[in-house]
């Protein structure tokens, strides 16, 4: 493949670079102990709280440091759950005979009909809430979503000319799959993948500001979110640190996405 | 093609498939609030409580009935548009869903307005003036806009209009509802900016990507070379190419902005949908959570059916396909 240089690329994968490393340093190394409530409540930024505390005395850094392992695992369990099901159940019905197809794709039609969020308090609504309820809800809603464009995706694939030429000369199902629908529908499913990634940590940061994520010792950057708005005047940052590192997350994903689809795409590359 | 393409024969299969849909999506709902795993009858009673005392409420529910049976009175539920009491209040959960509405409804309808105005503009000056610096910054401003949490927005906003500037009120909604209906609009001004700013963001990148499909097409340019003004050809050929593929995206903005006002009035404290919604789930409220689930996916199905029924109206060569069109390219759905 041709070298492409994209600025969008780059930037996304310095601004995801940036909170990777958040999270990996958080594993090593972190200024105070995430339950440490003994730095005064509410202080401003300064010094030994670069970004202060919260109302319960915690280092806010902490807490935005260990979020961002939180946030990072939240999309990529949510985007392995969502992916893994919705290639295989949009694989199926792209295979399907004609009124199966009929019938799944109306059944995809309704199911994308609840969105994401509403799936996610059902589920959340019939287990607890936990990160692990709040992560499978996502998954799970975004099924339906990968699944209706894997299935548009192999229909291209199995209306071409080689297609044919393969099953006459007798080729079997499998090997159609594997040689010939994967490699031509993983790029757009990659770069949409990544999209879903940002969708489900946004998601994942409305669940926890809605009180329906992880429960309190976790320190989720939606939890956080929820729990300084009320302090806001007093203790800016806490709204501010957890608000811009989502911001640098999704907007990392976005854009990686974005450079991935011009570089695997020749024909939109010309449109900046 | 064996179908037809008039518009009468699309209609009736298009009103059938959203019947179906209905169906489908209430059996949907049963199944998965009756399937997962958890036991609402914990929820009537306090923790520690003695398996007689669940079994009252499991029978108080109908949860100790067979499946079918419950799917059964589920219906007749559905039929009667009787959707039971809530296990909080006591109240009949059909009439309190109606009075919320009284607030989702203005703030899904009013950020929705305000962003359509604030996004086709915004789209088609990013596409057509996409070398300028402003073409630019409003390319950036939409990428940054889809990357941010609705609620943050509406927290920063807050902070800025009413904590610091106190031009307007950081939340609530007047006890009395719509009697004063200035200080009704008054409390909706922040949350229907805020909502309609986070779906700006995203519409303008689809509005740009069809603007731009329309400004590289053909025909554009063949109208061009024949003689005709720009002006003229994009009002022509431009406008009702291009809003083909909007409107079928309006539809599914539409429904994210009931999404967006659900979280939305959370951050403003206000008493509509979205706060019933969380409400309900922390309290474990399955009527109301059934209730509130069924208006909002009724809702977004029948969005769905009139968005669809608009793009044929416009262009007949979808007649054939039953639901949906070609949407624009451009990436950062939610």
């Amino acid at each position: 493949m041709k070298r492409v240089r994209s600025w969008t690329l780059a930037g996304g994968l310095v601004l995801f670079g940036l909170v990777v490393l958040v999270a990996l340093v958080s594993l090593v190394w972190l200024p105070y102990d995430p339950s440490d409530m003994t730095g005064g409540r509410l202080t401003s930024p300064g010094w030994p709280h670069l970004l202060g505390t919260d109302k319960l005395g915690r280092d806010l850094l902490t807490q935005v440091m260990v979020g961002a392992r939180i946030a990072l695992g939240a999309g990529a369990g949510a985007v392995a759950i969502g992916g893994v099901l919705g290639v295989l159940a949009g694989v199926a019905t792209g295979f399907a005979g004609r009124w199966l197809d009929d019938a799944l794709s109306a059944l995809l039609d309704v199911l994308i009909a609840f969105p994401t969020l509403l799936l996610a308090m059902l589920v959340v609504a019939a287990r607890s809430a936990s990160l692990g309820s709040a992560v499978l809800a996502i998954g799970l809603g975004m099924v339906a979503v990968v699944a209706r464009l894997t299935r548009v995706l192999v229909k291209r694939v199995l209306a071409q000319e080689y297609i044919t030429a393969a099953r006459t000369s007798g080729t079997g199902w499998l090997r159609i799959v594997s040689g010939h629908v994967l490699p031509n529908i993983w790029p757009t499913l990659v770069v949409n993948l990544a999209l879903q990634f940002g969708v489900a940590v946004l998601a994942e940061a409305s669940l926890s500001y809605l009180g329906l994520g992880a429960p309190p010792p976790n320190a989720s950057w939606g939890r956080m979110l929820q729990e300084a708005q009320a302090t806001v005047y007093t203790t800016p940052t806490g709204v501010i640190a957890p608000g811009v590192l989502l911001l640098v997350l999704v907007l990392g994903v976005n854009l990686i996405a974005d450079g991935l689809r011009d570089a695997l795409d020749p024909t939109r590359r010309k449109r900046a | 093609m064996t179908r037809s393409t008039g518009m009468t024969g699309y209609l009736l299969r298009r009103f059938g498939f959203l019947v179906v849909s209905l169906l489908l999506a209430s059996v949907v709902l049963f199944l998965l609030l009756r399937l997962l795993p958890g036991d609402p009858a914990n929820a009537l009673v306090s923790v520690g409580a003695d398996p007689q005392q669940i079994a009252a409420a499991r029978h108080e529910l109908g949860t100790d009935q067979p499946l079918l049976q419950q799917f059964g009175s589920w219906l007749r539920q559905l039929a009667t548009l009787d959707l039971g009491h809530s296990f909080v209040s006591s109240l009949p959960v059909g009439p309190e869903i109606v009075n919320r509405l009284n607030v989702t409804v203005p703030l899904t309808l009013a950020a929705f307005v305000l962003a359509v105005l604030i996004a086709l503009p915004a789209g088609f000056v990013a596409a057509h003036r996409s070398r300028t610096w402003y073409g630019g910054l409003l390319s950036a401003v939409s990428q940054l806009g889809i990357a941010v949490p609705v609620f943050w927005v509406g927290m920063i906003l807050v902070t800025v209009f009413a904590l610091h500037l106190r031009v307007l009120p950081a939340g609530g909604f007047p006890q009395d509802g719509w009697s004063d209906p200035g200080d009704a609009v008054r409390s909706l001004v922040l949350p229907v900016v805020t909502v309609a700013l986070v779906m700006a963001a995203s519409l303008t990148r689809y509005v740009r990507s069809a603007a731009l499909d329309v400004l590289g097409s053909d025909y554009l340019r063949t109208a061009r070379a024949l003689g005709a003004s720009f002006r003229g050809a994009m009002w022509r050929h431009g406008l009702r190419n291009g809003v083909v593929p909007v409107i079928s995206v309006l539809g599914i903005e539409l429904a994210t902005t009931l999404l967006g006002a659900v979280v939305v009035e959370n951050v403003f404290a206000l008493p509509g949908l979205g706060s019933q919604l969380a409400q309900a789930i922390s309290q474990h409220d399955y009527p109301v959570i059934q209730g509130v689930l069924l208006v909002s996916s009724f809702a977004v199905l029948l969005i769905g059916f009139l968005a669809d029924l608009v793009q044929r109206l416009i262009d007949p060569r979808l007649r054939g396909r039953l639901s949906g069109a070609v949407a624009p390219s451009a990436g950062g759905t939610r």
